[in-house]
């Protein structure tokens, strides 16, 4: 009686530690790939991050590291840029002088889904650039938003709020001055009311963003800013 | 089945038993990501290193392994191996990785690597079990890249395209326009341009494999007849 068990309980025995020893080494041949990977990882992940914020603002036109010079987001405002989470805006500075931002902004009612934008906007308020990041629109229509697709993208360099006055901020089929692709509509008119609605929330916001960037300064600096600027 | 010879498996992964085109298998990062070459040869690559690696590992353990556990073995290897190559791929290829994005880890999933671990590797050699990986991972390279490289010219108009995204900044040059941008057929680069094409080369995979098939009866045929032809002519002679 108890050799069928003492048998049985052999194999299982022989098995678990069969598998033990396997996922002991496949672990351990993951984690040697981990730790061997990880630094590229990190460098390669944060060099495609930066690509993006450098093609709105070329290394010529700041003297900071954009990926680390951020503010935060208030909590009212990201419904407008139509954040789920909180996210962080990226400053531009050169000499000391904020030349601009970049912030991210999702446009929900693509064609098929969000369209992940960041939109870099001067000190000013006119827009130095928008791209695309990621949108699942249709191949060959919506996917002119893309810059290379097509040049559309950059329809938006230079603009502002008054320029256009806010009601042409859409489409021309809407009466706006922005074209539309041929065949898809709904994708342009998606990113050019995103980035009205980014422009709008710089109106608004844009004064506290100067404000606080002159934050990590000292107090002194401040108020020569300050004075600097009242005239 | 183990007295396979290196031919003969090489045939079998790339043409009789082409894991795409006979075995239709792993069809669905297949379809998913062979909108260009570029894509397509990516995770043609990718499956290509997961599969000879999986062959090559179970192989090796082939004996050690018994009958009860094997399966779980073979999965914790490959799932192993295909961690390893995402992981791999981004730390050197990070811009082709997130266009791939899940379809890497799918590899894991694809029928053809368990497929060969248990009907293959884990009766044969380390050196022909690898070399069968690499065949039939080969094999669906290939295929994966041809239906790239089809949908990619009809829907794009373009060739190679985005191949510095796997080569590096000097492969940027390799695009060939074919004709004018944006003028292409837009169904060859959505979901059922895949199905239609991957038909089209199950097809013409098919026609070529019973054309010759009948160019060989034909010529077996021919000399049955001229054989006997002869001995009639012989026979009337006489």
């Amino acid at each position: 009686m108890s050799n069928p068990n003492s048998g049985l309980g052999r194999s299982i025995g022989f098995n678990s530690l069969l598998l033990g020893v396997f996922a002991l080494v496949t672990s351990l041949l993951l984690a040697s790939t981990y730790l061997n990977t990880r630094d590229r990882i990190a460098e390669a992940e944060r060099l495609s991050a930066q690509s993006g914020l450098l093609e709105l603002y070329p290394a010529t036109s700041h003297d900071n590291d954009l990926l680390d010079d951020v503010l935060p987001i208030p909590d009212s405002y990201l419904k407008t840029l139509g954040l789920r989470q909180p996210t962080d805006i990226h400053v531009v500075r050169k000499a000391g002088e904020v030349v601009g931002f970049i912030m991210p902004a999702v446009a929900p009612d693509g064609y098929s889904g969000d369209i992940d934008m960041i939109i870099g906007i001067n000190a000013d308020g006119t827009l130095a650039g928008v791209r695309v990041t990621r949108h699942k629109e249709t191949p060959g229509l919506g996917d002119k938003i893309e810059l290379r697709k097509h040049p559309w993208i950059r329809s938006f360099d230079g603009l502002g709020l008054g320029n256009p006055p806010r009601e042409q901020w859409t489409v021309t089929k809407h009466g706006g001055i922005f074209d539309q692709f041929t065949g898809a509509t709904i994708t342009p008119r998606a990113v050019v009311h995103k980035v009205r609605d980014a422009l709008l929330f710089y109106s608004e916001y844009g004064d506290q963003l100067l404000t606080a960037t002159s934050g990590g300064r000292t107090a002194d600096d401040n108020l020569a800013r300050d004075e600097g600027e009242q005239p | 089945m183990s007295s396979l010879s290196y031919g003969e498996i090489a045939y079998n992964g790339l043409w009789r038993n082409n894991p795409a085109l006979v075995q239709i298998l792993g069809l669905c990062p297949l379809l998913a990501v062979s909108s260009n070459v570029a894509n397509a040869l990516g995770l043609g690559l990718a499956t290509m290193m997961v599969l000879t690696g999986s062959n090559l590992a179970v192989s090796l353990i082939r004996r050690q392994v018994s009958e009860a556990v094997r399966i779980p073995v073979f999965v914790m290897i490959i799932a192993t191996l295909t961690t390893c190559t995402e992981l791999l791929m981004k730390a050197y290829t990070y811009e082709l990785y997130q266009i791939l994005g899940i379809f890497i880890s799918l590899i894991v999933t694809n029928c053809v690597i368990l497929g060969r671990a248990e009907a293959f590797a884990s009766k044969n050699t380390a050196l022909s079990s690898a070399f069968d990986g690499l065949m039939m991972g080969m094999g669906f390279a290939l295929v994966l890249v041809v239906i790239g490289g089809i949908r990619e010219a009809l829907g794009n108009g373009t060739l190679f395209a985005d191949m510095d995204l796997l080569f590096g900044p000097l492969a940027s040059g390799w695009t060939l326009h074919l004709y004018g941008e944006g003028e292409g057929l837009l169904l060859a680069i959505l979901p059922p341009g895949a199905f239609i094409v991957v038909g089209f080369l199950i097809a013409l995979k098919n026609a070529i494999d019973s054309s010759l098939e009948q160019r060989k009866a034909r010529t077996e045929v021919g000399e049955k007849e001229r054989v006997s032809r002869r001995v009639r002519t012989t026979g009337a002679i006489n």
